[in-house]
């Protein structure tokens, strides 16, 4: 495994650059905030980024896709990340399409996936059910009544819960909270009968929502695959989510870094640049260093997951943990290098800082990720 | 089977036929090797494994067969590491002159210097030692007054070096000497080799807070070097000083890695359950268990950025910056986690009270305060980020 990109992941870094710096600077996000934009991203660039193929980047080509990878999407993402661009990307092409491609049926992924390709079908994928991730601690069942499931049970902070057709739900046909056997996944159209859901308002200002489930009735067909089996593969799922987000906040990061040397560099106070003071210079050449480990952390992670490394999962928690240490990190910096301008609302900054919050949190916080390397490692 | 797997065959054939057995157990520090004119030989196994190593040019896999050394790709280099690592092999030879000297060699020595010199560092019969700090010049490296005059067919040289690594034990030292005192400082700086064994030459080592004596001070005193000792044009040795730093940073960069570099070789996670105990295989104590895994979490990231460095081609003088200061910042922190894990166990300075292993890393972590102040202190390093890579004012 080399820890650099192909000519092909390449190719898409910078078409995804080019696209992020001409049709979606940072005004673009700052603007769908102000419109009070309920999807909280836009339906015409996403069609843009559809026909771009970045849509269907995970999905096999004989559904439509091009195969390129967890890498392909994750430097794409990364871009994105710089400017803030918010897209159903991590929500329906990785969490979406992944979920599908490793459990469904073939039917299954003959009818979803090429609508999910063309851009017809955006999706969320219901796990957590607390204040905190924890993938397994799942108390929401689904039982088989004559050919009908019933579900019920409650889903918090579901990402793009708000606007997505079809929303995937892990629940419960078996076995006890915190256990990873007796998980299955169903997937409803969002404007079924007894699927409630409640957008909720973040301070990062994307797409969440908690849905309930009360009686929710669905078709046989609504479970994707075999009963009882699905733990594995949202795990599986789940860290290719990690990696993909991981690299977002890399991208995140690094222009929050980027945006505040800058800013050292034209900033005078007491008759001279600021950056020329050293106390700032260590702090920044300390950031330098961590941003460089986060990179070598993400490219392994996403390489791993795309050779089907028996290391993807610590690697995955490694990028995850690294990120979000590192984005924690400089948008704490970026606000106070930049001074009083850095907590007004009229510079860009802020956005990072309330979006690396949120961000932490998706998909298991340092402090989970540390947890989890321990385990694996055997510490 | 490709190129590189045949070579694979051929490297672990060699290995298994010429590494001798007990060069295939754990590097006891007596046995260490560093060659040379004076070396001793407690186990003559190592004089054996150096001699067939320096014969292959292994010891130096990387420099052309012409001045002795192997002449290996940056792939077949990694191979050979990856054979020997396979068989546990201990270093055939320690040499600061392969480490930094023979790299600057190759890149600004003449012709009969690099025919003079680098066979005999690639078969270590000739152990050097680094000249470069002084009483009055640390972190202010150009700042150094030990002054060369020109002679004619020689320049005197006259001063003081301090920190010189094993000094007392080397049969050279490559030198910076002030050859232009009328020149701003960086501009009057040159690289000169001068052998110890000249007249006028003295050294004295230097007791450090672990007990231990790896540092001199190295006395010249009216000390005569032949002129064709200069490595590369007068007064503008201070290029070729950069560049050797570049080298030794990042040699000391790997000491980030468990296992890296110097030191007792201990693993902190072997360390903490042996004396926290262990907890369903876990490490007893939760804080120290957290604490170690922040450690192993970070060191893996840092491997992993060492190895993207040579994945891009190891370029960016700058990131030899990053890695000793990252490097030596986290060996220190691997030592202060293995001593707190071993409570008082890991307080020992000799045997009353205290096994070899648990005082060797006492020691250890003594040694590790100066990793992040030799070749350039920890805030030089930053220095160097801020203003060569981000760029910031001056």
């Amino acid at each position: 495994m080399k820890l650099i990109l192909s000519e092909e992941q390449q190719f898409l870094k910078d078409t995804a650059q080019s696209f992020a710096r001409d049709k979606t600077p940072t005004n673009h996000f700052r603007k769908l905030r102000d419109d009070g934009n309920a999807k909280c991203w836009d339906d015409s660039i996403w069609q843009e980024m559809v026909q771009l193929g970045w849509s269907g980047i995970l999905v096999p080509e004989e559904f439509g896709g091009s195969d390129f990878g967890i890498a392909g999407i994750s430097v794409i993402m990364q871009e994105l990340g710089k400017t803030l661009t918010p897209s159903p990307l991590l929500a329906t092409s990785v969490l979406g399409v992944s979920t599908i491609k490793l459990l469904g049926s073939d039917d299954q992924k003959t009818t979803f996936l090429p609508k999910i390709v063309s851009g017809e079908a955006t999706t969320a994928l219901a796990v957590d059910e607390g204040n905190h991730h924890n993938p397994f601690e799942i108390e929401a069942t689904a039982t088989l009544e004559e050919d009908k499931w019933i579900l019920n049970g409650q889903k918090v902070f579901v990402i793009d819960g708000a606007s997505a057709d079809l929303i995937l739900i892990v629940a419960r046909t078996s076995g006890k909270k915190g256990e990873s056997n007796g998980l299955s996944v169903f997937i409803a159209d969002k404007n079924s009968m007894g699927l409630e859901i409640s957008q909720i308002s973040t301070a990062d200002c994307r797409n969440y929502a908690n849905i309930g489930m009360s009686n929710l009735t669905l078709n046989a067909d609504a479970l994707l695959g075999e009963v009882d089996i699905a733990g594995e593969i949202i795990e599986q799922v789940l860290d290719l989510g990690r990696i993909a987000m991981a690299s977002e906040m890399l991208g995140n990061t690094e222009e929050a870094f980027e945006i505040t040397v800058s800013y050292l560099k034209e900033r005078k106070q007491f008759g001279v640049l600021i950056g020329s003071f050293q106390a700032l210079q260590h702090r920044a050449a300390k950031m330098f260093c961590e941003i460089e480990l986060t990179k070598s952390a993400v490219l392994a992670a996403m390489h791993a997951a795309d050779e089907n490394s028996n290391e993807l999962e610590r690697l995955s928690s490694l990028a995850k943990f690294q990120a979000g240490e590192t984005l924690h990190l400089v948008s704490n910096e970026a606000i106070q290098m930049h001074g009083g301008i850095g907590v007004t609302d009229e510079y860009d900054i802020g956005f990072y800082l309330k979006r690396a919050r949120v961000a932490e949190q998706i998909f298991g916080t340092s402090e989970y990720h540390q947890a989890r390397y321990a385990d694996i490692s055997g510490f | 089977m490709s190129d590189l797997e045949v070579f694979r065959k051929e490297v672990s054939e060699w290995l298994e036929e010429n590494c001798p057995p007990s060069m295939r157990t754990p590097l006891v520090p007596e046995e260490e090797v560093w060659g040379g004119r004076n070396a001793q030989y407690v186990n003559p196994e190592s004089k054996l494994w150096l001699e067939r190593m320096g014969e292959k040019g292994w010891t130096a896999p990387n420099l052309p067969t012409e001045y002795g050394g192997g002449g290996l790709d940056r792939d077949q280099t990694k191979v050979l590491h990856q054979e020997l690592y396979k068989i546990k092999a201990r270093p055939a030879l320690n040499s600061f002159g392969i480490w930094m000297l023979a790299p600057c060699i190759i890149e600004f020595g003449s012709e009969e210097q690099k025919r003079e010199h680098l066979p005999k560092i690639i078969k270590g019969e000739i152990r050097w030692c680094q000249g470069y700090s002084e009483p009055g010049s640390g972190s202010d490296l150009a700042s150094l007054s030990t002054k060369a005059e020109d002679m004619g067919d020689h320049y005197l040289v006259n001063g003081q070096k301090v920190w010189t690594s094993y000094a007392d034990m080397a049969d050279w030292i490559f030198a910076l000497v002030r050859t232009g005192p009328q020149e701003p400082k960086h501009s009057g700086i040159s690289f000169l080799l001068i052998d110890m064994a000249s007249e006028g030459v003295s050294t004295k080592p230097i007791t450090l807070i672990s007990g231990k004596s790896p540092f001199c001070e190295t006395f010249f005193d009216d000390v005569k070097a032949p002129k064709e000792n200069l490595v590369g044009v007068e007064n503008s040795g201070w290029t070729i000083a950069k560049k050797l730093l570049q080298h030794e940073r990042n040699f000391i960069s790997n000491f980030g890695l468990a296992g890296g570099g110097t030191g007792s070789g201990a693993d902190v996670v072997s360390i903490a359950k042996k004396y926290l105990g262990e907890d369903n295989g876990k490490i007893a104590h939760p804080s120290h268990r957290d604490n170690i895994t922040l450690h192993k979490m970070k060191e893996h990231a840092f491997g992993l950025t060492l190895q993207r460095s040579g994945d891009e081609g190891g370029k960016a003088s700058a990131a030899s910056s990053m890695f000793k200061y990252y490097g030596t910042e986290h060996n220190k922190d691997r030592y202060e986690l293995m001593i707190s894990s071993m409570g008082n166990k890991g307080l020992g300075w000799s045997e009353q009270g205290f096994s070899d292993d648990e005082q060797a890393i006492t020691k250890a972590w003594l040694r590790t305060k100066a990793n992040s102040i030799e070749g350039g202190t920890s805030e030089v390093q930053l220095n160097v980020i801020s203003r060569r890579v981000l760029d910031l004012p001056s």
